[in-house]
């Protein structure tokens, strides 16, 4: 299955953030790597890396990886200061070594950020997404529940819209990103996209003011309009959502000032 | 010998599932909360199942050993979902539905299984529309659809290329909801290492904590495995590098059979292979091939030739040519063959000579650049980042890699397996694809039977077993477990050899594509047998695991998998060499037909080969489960 190449092989220095642990000191340490195929991908050029030091017994280089095609969101290295590395619209997996120049220097670290707490060398840890999303990032729509599925005609324009939104691989390149740590287009991708359909509209208010409070306990920044986020996204994701999510949140906030709940409670005979 | 109750229920094919839901024992809903279910995996299968059993009442405990039950491979499914929903009025039901997947599977499945997927499949786009999944639509706002290899009526449901993302974030959001309500403890970053069995009844799985490396006990009422596919034992395949075997086969050595082990689906469209360094295939949809079409030169001259000089009679358009009422949607394994023979005719194309061109500009003139981008843009984009060429100007280059396992542990008619309590959801079992999957019908089966199967059929098992009798941590069986897992991680560190684990993986890929890929022989299969033994022995002895097992070690989780990888990738092959006949995914080359295709033997082969562990060392034992054709006429499968 192994093909000869005719591309010409490059070479290039690393310094990759080394951590043993959560509490542990991190420090960059060099590494060389000779004769690598330019179609090899950065990840691909890890592994190697990480064979000649397991070959030697040493720890392999710690970096969190799985589809390997852009979709998981689980790769997240700050490849040269810059999340997903030098190309637009690209995971760090999608990115291949025929994007640096014989002889570079590549720097790589872990996104970095107060609410991923790094645990080990390039891995760090993003479950306080999960918590935003478990605080509302959902229909609640029990199986067996649903109407025929075409009982609800949502217009093409809005769907796509949606799922312009939706496309958000969970990452958090956006936070890392961020000078604030803001998780502004990350939220405001799920609430929007949720938001935007028509069997979103009965949780609306609950889901954004549960999300935007998860998100600010959870310590991430607020946004201050700079859109590095949307710039380093993998999916390109706009930032127009932010500010449809602001708008979400200021209605839900005054109607649930304002309005009235029944005081009336279960039950029955 | 495993006792193989396949338990389909009695009548008409088509009353079976409602008959049986009608007549399956029920919890009552106060004791609900007094039976624990551990979920292991949170794809499609496991998060619809967790959230589905949560819903009803259940305590559930969510096991996944990424970071995010969202990162699960499923995420990674690109074309599309089926269902018989006939919205396009062309002819589509239920039936149709479960006789396409029933020829599709080249009649190595079971009909009952087969039917009650396509009976609920129309269920499963209901539920996710209501999630907010956001499918393709037409102005109009209804749903649109589009066609898939193997079946002749559009009936697949799409989110632009990431049909398989958006269905598990519609999962994943309902796991959230049940997390986030407190139904479900959802546990990230464990892998489960062993299943533990008490009295002969599944009742709890030890797991290892990632980053801390401590070993974990969980007991339970019943555990259910949605652990997806095992294609990664040839190294090189679609799946996500951190898919693995490790949570089914360690099920197996505790007596859970394994059925049709050599049932893999080989992709027909897949970025060709570029360097030994290769760590994944990238595939590119089959939905391509609604609009792209597949060609080699007709003369071995042109193959080195730039391909947009090669005028239309010097190409050989060769699956409208061979099948000409599927055409370019032929079904994958007979596609992905005939590539594999134009190649292995000196026909292929690209620097290796393994490929063939996926070409677009039939479907450019027709829908111009921008119908075509408004399809496939984001797959043009994919394949450009890899090659680093424009598929709008020049045809792709495509060839077959492994995508899917059909095979998995044996269930019955309830997804229960052998071993009492024990469930197996999605791909992990081996039950509704037969010998070969139809494309867009994995996603259709992991939510079919995490939403509406296992919701009714565990109802089935609990209601026998009494409330709160779930063996506590302490119990014997769970300490035995735990010491077994805790020596298998000191024998790997303790290893201390030379080689990577990766350099054992890649061995194992390379000995199973040449000898348990597309094409499979009598001697290949016996010396790949060899071959694998002596690469397990030089594992254990040779590899280099450094690092300790008290924090995060990438290298030890790899060579817990990579050491899993080798012992299947044995019963493979073992499975592949006593199926004496050619069958969808499996071909041997001894049993063909003239022009090439698979010659099943009906006589000596219908039934579901499910495999017994006996012990470290020993031959595994092949237990048979026959397979009745009620419904359907077994015929010689053909799409000419
Ligand atoms: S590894 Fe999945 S997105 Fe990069």
């Amino acid at each position: 299955m192994v093909a000869p190449t005719s591309s010409k092989l490059i070479s290039v220095t690393l310094r990759v953030w080394r951590q043993e642990g959560p509490a542990a000191q991190g420090r960059f340490v060099e590494y060389k790597a000779a004769n690598l195929n330019p179609n090899m991908s950065l990840l691909e050029m890890l592994d190697v890396v990480n064979d000649d030091l397991e070959r030697r017994g040493e720890e392999p280089i710690a970096f969190a990886h799985d589809c390997r095609e852009g979709i998981c969101g689980t790769c997240s290295l700050m490849i040269d200061g810059k999340p997903h590395g030098p190309h637009r619209g690209v995971a760090s997996c999608q990115t291949y070594m025929r994007s640096f120049e014989d002889g570079a220097v590549i720097t790589l670290e872990p996104f970095r950020a107060k609410p991923f707490p790094v645990q080990k060398d390039l891995i760090c840890d993003r479950s306080a997404f999960d918590r935003i999303q478990q605080a509302g990032g959902f229909i609640t729509a029990r199986a067996g529940s649903a109407c025929d599925a075409n009982a609800i005609p949502v217009p093409k324009g809005q769907a796509d819209l949606a799922m312009d939104a939706a496309q958000c691989i969970g990452c958090g390149a956006c936070v890392a990103a961020c000078k604030n740590s803001s998780a502004m287009l990350f939220v405001a991708a799920k609430v929007s996209h949720l938001g935007l359909l028509p069997q979103g509209q009965a949780e609306r208010d609950r889901r954004v003011l549960g999300m935007v409070q998860t998100m600010d306990e959870a310590g991430f920044g607020n946004c201050s309009n700079q859109y590095e986020c949307s710039a380093a996204c993998p999916k390109l994701i706009s930032h127009d959502f932010i500010a449809r999510m602001n708008r979400d949140f200021l209605a839900a906030s005054v109607r649930s000032a304002f309005q009235a709940e029944s005081q009336a409670s279960g039950g029955g005979a | 010998m495993a006792n193989l109750d396949s338990r389909i229920p009695p009548g008409p094919l088509a009353d079976k599932w409602r008959k049986h839901k009608a007549d399956i024992k029920l919890v009552n809903p106060a004791n609900k909360r007094k039976y624990e279910v551990i979920v292991v995996g949170a794809g499609l299968a496991g998060s619809s199942a967790a959230s589905s059993l949560a819903d009803m009442g259940y305590k559930v405990k969510s096991i996944v050993f990424h970071d995010s039950p969202r990162r699960a491979h499923s995420i990674a499914a690109q074309g599309g979902i089926n269902a018989a929903k006939n919205y396009q009025n062309d002819g589509d039901s239920v039936h149709r539905l479960f006789y396409d997947t029933i020829k599709g599977g080249d009649y190595r499945a079971r009909e009952a299984n087969v039917h009650r997927l396509a009976e609920v499949s129309v269920n499963i786009i209901d539920q996710c529309v209501a999630q907010g999944v956001p499918f393709a639509r037409e102005y109009g706002g209804l749903l649109a659809n589009r066609s898939f290899g193997g079946a002749q009526v559009s009936r697949t449901f799409y989110a632009r290329g990431q049909t398989g993302q958006q269905l598990l974030l519609g999962a994943y959001s309902a796991l959230s909801r049940t997390v986030g309500q407190g139904l479900v403890e959802l546990v990230t970053q464990h892998e489960m290492v062993d299943l533990v069995v008490v009295d002969g009844h599944a009742k709890g799985v030890i797991t290892r904590d990632l980053v801390t490396g401590k070993l974990h006990r969980h007991a339970a009422d019943a555990v259910i495995l949605a652990t997806g596919g095992y294609g990664n034992v040839f190294n090189l395949s679609t799946y996500a590098r951190g898919s693995n075997t490790t949570a089914i086969w360690r099920a197996y050595k505790r007596g859970a059979c394994f059925g049709n082990p050599c049932y893999t689906q080989i992709h027909p469209t897949c970025i060709p292979v570029s360097g030994d360094y290769q760590s994944k295939l990238t595939l590119m949809s089959e939905s391509l091939r609604n609009d792209g079409r597949i060609w080699v030169p007709k003369r071995k001259e042109d193959c080195g030739k730039d391909p947009n000089t090669i005028p239309d009679e010097a190409r050989d358009y060769f699956l409208e040519r061979i099948y000409p009422s599927f055409g370019n949607l032929a079904p994958r394994d007979v596609s992905s063959r005939a590539a594999k023979r134009m190649c292995d005719e000196g026909r292929g194309v690209g620097e290796t000579g393994l490929g063939v061109y996926l070409d677009f500009s039939h479907a450019i003139k027709r829908l111009g650049e921008a119908g075509v981008r408004e399809r496939y843009g984001n797959l043009f984009d994919i394949y450009h980042e890899i090659t680093n060429e424009n598929a709008y100007r020049t045809p792709m280059r495509i060839y077959p890699a492994v995508h899917y396992t059909m095979g998995g542990l044996w269930v019955d008619y309830n997804l229960m397996s052998n071993v009492p309590g024990l469930f197996v959801l999605g791909e992990a079992n081996f039950s509704d694809h037969g010998a070969n999957r139809l494309g867009a019908s994995a996603l259709m089966q992991g939510l079919a039977d995490g939403y509406f199967v296992i919701p009714y059929t565990i109802g089935d098992y609990l209601a026998a077993q009494k409330p709160g009798s779930r063996p506590s941590t302490d119990a014997a069986a769970f300490r035995q477990a735990e010491e077994n897992v805790a020596a298998q991680v000191s024998r790997l560190l303790g290893a201390k050899g030379k080689e990577p684990v990766n350099q054992f993986h890649r061995r194992l890929g390379k000995i199973m594509w040449n000898h348990c890929g597309m094409a499979r022989t009598r001697a290949g299969l016996e010396q790949a047998i060899q071959e694998i033994g002596a690469l397990r022995e030089e594992f254990w002895r040779n590899v280099s695991v450094p690092g300790s097992g008290a924090t995060l070690n990438q290298a030890l989780e790899r060579a817990g998998r990579v050491g899993d990888f080798i012992e299947l990738g044995e019963l493979m092959c073992r499975d592949a060499l006593t199926r004496e006949e050619s069958c969808g995914g499996h071909f041997r080359e001894e049993h063909q037909y003239p022009d090439g295709e698979c010659k099943r033997d009906d006589t000596n082969f219908a039934h579901v080969a499910a495999w017994e562990y006996q012990g470290e060392g020993k031959v595994p034992l092949r237990n048979v489960e026959p397979l009745n054709y009620e419904s359907v006429k077994m015929s010689v499968r053909s799409y000419k």
